[in-house]
């Protein structure tokens, strides 16, 4: 068990940098998700630690030592990859024991460990079949006891999950997430799924386009976001964000009209602005009065809650996609107008230009 | 194609590649830089030592009536050979694909002539034809055909064709069935509900969709015809009658070890490589192709 | 599948039982004429059906043979297909290995040097190689029978296309678990390769098994010769001299080897054929 802790690292491919300077300091034990769109450079960042990738600049420190000329194996890490990339030609115990085995361990020592992990993973009636004949979730499994068997200071995952169903990967995501707290191993984990990130992490990780956005608990990412891509990524449906300037008592939006919004978060901003709003923080007026309304053009009934998608009426019925989400009770067809408000101390305001939080 | 990921070692890849580039350096380079050279080289009348001619060995050779018999013999023998194995593997090999019982059969006791050498292929083709004890050259002349390789060229070079042909039936008869079954059995059927017959269906369907495999077995039994067929000549005719059977790989072999002449033969070599160098990039780009497609 | 019925079924077994027996039929006449005697032979027509004398033909043939034992011939054409199969397999793969997951100076002069020897085959160069061979005393040896033979790139090939297709993941995940090049090469990729090794053993044994040119140069001595070449020498020149059956009999063994592997490993055959081609 050990702290990770980056410091400014980058990475060159010839000319072009893809990761411009990445920062973070992992406690003892913490489960940290890097999250983001494919490209943004999570992947290269992780195999950077693990000793894949070699690292242009900047240092990597795992458990105090500087790490950055070590190869993967003097790192003391585990790693568990996107396909589980077990050998195929061996059983399910030589590939849990292939590590232990190369390090030198006693046969009795390689067993009982292993079978510790078996039992842990619940993988012991298969310890003696070829990976071909398991299922997906048991292949994840193996590959999981892999990096388990062999005590590291830290995990690495690499989407872990993101080969099997959608079913198998909720369940695996709770053993993974158990399986971790009852070891108390420090992890990187990387994801472009966002509720994994956020039902995982014990603080997020967001990359774009090789840059951190925002590092910090998945409650907090989600209550404020540091930048308008992180605002974007984290949350579904998706923000919604009005493009104007804070004018007096309402909004002016960009694309010509004006809503009555009242929210304080506006107040003392006189540039252009991003207001941003979730879809679940918007609800229907009833007898308050409303912010601005809602030209219904499709609704999804997704059971507990009914999805609305528009556009604003006090843009002319011209401005952008906006969707709100209501609750399953809620009577809504295509063609109405809804009255809204939005709830108290929920708005985001971002500058237009540099996309950062206000 | 690269590996993203590979090993940081200095020394090892070296070691690694050693014996390899040693092997080819010391029996390919070392050989094929001698035939240049000697190929630049007159020797003199006793082998005493040999004076730098610049191409005059190769002005010879394109000036020489003998020589270039031997390509137009060699471009027959190829043909004909190829013509030959190629349409009674296809014959062969739609045949087995649409048997439903015994495939497998069929399958194997066509492909294990494969096993035979060209060399040993010529000792048992020789036995049948040869005019004095060959059973079937004996029944040919009862039937009133006057059969005599030894003496006539057009006899002897039907003789070396048949036997290279039938050595090379199996290995077209393998990969024209390897197309065949590759061929989505829709396709036909969806042909045959639209009405066309077998003859049709093979005709505007199969053999299209075939045009691939076909091609690389043309290139493959070209290069088999030029080059690996030295044996079956070799039992067979020696070349003779007079030179009717000597193909461009025999005549290097026969200039250079039992003629001596050593700048001819080694001139000959080169030109052999520019052909083989040619046949080499046409397939290369047809695989490529054939990836990239 | 379009089903066929009534004649056209029978017509294509006929035509395909015709085409089998055009295929083995010099195969078979080789077989009787192994099972008979000289005399039968040398006054044609010879019996079309097995005579009593296999027995006694084969024993003279492994035993004496022409010029020196088929038992011997056989001995040496099975050296020089194991050495030129285990030679090439070993060598190539490991200079597939280097090229595939190393990166170092001169790797494309490496992979092209190897690659250029695709091209020619030994036929085409074959006064030149000889010298060498002479030069660097190898006549009438086990090493000159095979060295020169394993100097081809098809091997290598091979092993390169297949390496590429072996994931990257699983070489990480080695390293990850502590594995250097040569324990990865031992424990991950030898095993992964060795149904590529097997179908290419069968290939490479029957192409040494089948040389012929080759130990025609290099073997003078004629207990150096190879069965393929060595059957030539055993052909009977004139009516009265050698023996037919025992010249038969050579070939019928001259190819059992090469067979026998055909028809016992055709899977591994076909797979080789086709991959050694690609």
């Amino acid at each position: 068990m050990a702290t990770i802790s980056l410091r400014d690292v980058r990475k060159n491919y010839g000319n072009t940098e893809v990761i411009h300077g990445v920062s973070l300091d992992v406690a003892d034990g913490e489960f940290i998700v890097i999250v983001g769109p494919s490209g943004c450079g999570k992947s290269t960042l992780l195999r950077m630690v693990a000793g894949l990738e070699r690292i242009t600049g900047g240092t990597i420190e795992i458990g105090g030592r500087v790490v950055n000329e070590l190869e993967p194996r003097e790192r003391d890490i585990a790693m568990v990859f996107q396909n589980y990339a077990l050998y195929p030609h061996m059983s399910v115990f030589d590939n849990m024991a292939y590590g232990l085995k190369i390090a030198g361990k006693s046969k009795a020592e390689i067993r009982e460990r292993v079978d510790k992990a078996a039992t842990m993973l619940q993988l012991e009636p298969y310890l003696a079949r070829k990976p071909r004949a398991l299922s997906g979730g048991q292949r994840q499994r193996v590959a999981m006891g892999r990096a388990l068997v062999r005590d590291p200071s830290a995990f690495l995952f690499d989407e872990p999950l993101s080969n099997l169903d959608a079913k198998l990967r909720v369940q695996m995501r709770l053993e993974i997430k158990q399986m971790q707290q009852s070891v108390g191993t420090t992890s990187l984990y990387v994801t472009h799924d966002q509720v994994e990130a956020m039902t995982l992490a014990d603080r997020l990780v967001v990359m774009n386009a090789g840059v951190a956005e925002q590092i910090d608990t998945p409650m907090e990412v989600y209550r404020k976001p540091a930048t308008t891509f992180v605002a974007g990524f984290i949350g579904s449906p998706a923000m919604n964000m009005l493009r104007g300037a804070a004018n007096g008592t309402g909004f002016a939006l960009d694309g010509g009209g004006r809503i009555a919004v009242r929210a304080d978060e506006l107040a003392g901003h006189d540039r252009p602005l991003l207001l941003g709003v979730r879809p679940e923080h918007l609800v229907l007026a009833g007898d308050r009065d409303p912010e601005f309304e809602l030209s219904v053009i499709a609704v999804e009934t997704l059971g507990a809650d009914t999805l609305a998608h528009g556009r604003l009426a006090g843009a002319n019925g011209t401005g952008d996609a906006f969707v709100a989400r209501l609750p399953g009770s809620a009577r809504v067809s295509a063609g109405d107008r809804l009255p809204l408000v939005i709830e108290p101390g929920t708005a985001h305001v971002f500058d237009a230009e540099s996309g950062q939080r206000l | 194609m690269e590996k993203r990921v590979t090993f940081d070692n200095r020394l090892l890849p070296y070691l690694l590649l050693t014996p390899q580039l040693l092997v080819t350096i010391v029996f390919f380079f070392w050989p094929a830089a001698q035939a240049l050279y000697q190929s630049l080289l007159l020797p003199d009348p006793f082998g005493l030592g040999a004076r730098f001619v610049w191409f005059s060995n190769f002005e010879y050779l394109f000036g020489d009536s003998y020589y270039l018999q031997s390509f137009i013999t060699t471009a027959v023998f190829s043909f004909f050979v190829t013509l030959a194995s190629m349409s009674f593997a296809l014959l062969f090999a739609v045949l087995a694909d649409q048997v439903i019982k015994g495939e497998g059969a069929y399958k194997t006791l066509l492909i294990w002539p494969y096993a035979v050498a060209p060399a040993v292929a010529g000792v048992m083709w020789l036995f049948m034809f040869q005019p004095s004890i060959g059973v079937l050259a004996f029944y040919m002349k009862k039937a009133g055909i006057h059969w005599d390789p030894l003496l006539n060229g057009t006899h002897a070079m039907t003789l070396v064709v048949a036997a290279a042909a039938w050595k090379q039936i199996s290995y077209n008869f393998l990969f024209f069935l390897a197309g065949l079954q590759a061929i989505p059995k829709s396709l036909i059927e969806a042909a045959a509900i639209d009405g066309a017959g077998r003859w049709h269906r093979f005709r505007t369907i199969i053999f299209p969709l075939l045009s691939p495999t076909t091609f690389f077995l043309l290139v493959v039994n070209i290069v088999y015809a030029f080059f690996e067929t030295f044996g079956i000549i070799h039992t067979m005719t020696l070349g003779g009658p007079g030179q009717s059977t000597t193909i461009l790989v025999y005549k290097v072999y026969a200039d250079g070890f039992v003629g001596q002449d050593l700048g001819s033969s080694a001139a000959q070599s080169v030109i052999l490589m520019v052909v083989v160098g040619l046949l080499t990039v046409i397939q290369f780009r047809y695989i490529e192709r054939r990836v990239h497609y | 599948m379009v089903e066929k019925r009534g004649i056209g079924t029978i017509l294509m077994h006929v035509v395909l039982i015709s085409g089998i027996a055009i295929v083995c039929f010099p195969i078979y006449l080789t077989f009787v004429g192994s099972t008979v005697t000289h005399f039968e032979i040398i006054r044609p027509p010879m019996p079309l059906v097995p005579g009593p004398h296999l027995i006694d033909n084969y024993k003279e043939a492994l035993a004496s043979g022409i010029n020196a034992p088929v038992s011997r011939m056989l001995f040496n054409s099975f050296i020089m297909a194991m050495g030129i199969a285990v030679g090439k397999i070993a060598i190539s793969i490991i200079s597939a290995y280097a090229i595939v997951y190393f990166r170092f100076p001169f790797r494309m002069l490496a992979f092209w040097a190897i690659f250029m020897t695709l091209m020619l085959p030994v036929e085409v160069r074959i006064v030149p190689t000889y010298e060498v061979a002479a030069s660097l005393n190898l006549l009438n040896s086990y090493s000159g029978l095979i060295l020169p033979l394993i100097a081809s790139a098809t091997a290598t090939f091979l092993f390169r296309q297949f390496f590429m297709t072996v994931p990257d993941e699983l070489v990480e995940a080695a390293r990850v678990d502590g594995a250097g090049p040569m324990r990865f090469f031992k424990d991950i990729l030898l095993p992964l390769s060795v149904t590529n090794i097997a179908a290419l053993f069968v290939i490479l044994f029957i192409y040494g098994w089948n040389q012929f040119l080759w130990p025609l140069l290099i073997t003078t001595k004629p207990e150096m010769n190879t069965i393929v070449m060595g059957l030539k020498q055993m052909i009977p020149t004139a009516d009265d001299y050698g023996n037919w059956p025992v010249t038969m009999a050579a070939a019928m063994l001259a190819i059992l080897p090469p067979v026998a592997v055909v028809i016992f490993m055709q899977r591994l055959f076909v797979k080789g054929l086709v991959e050694t081609e690609k």
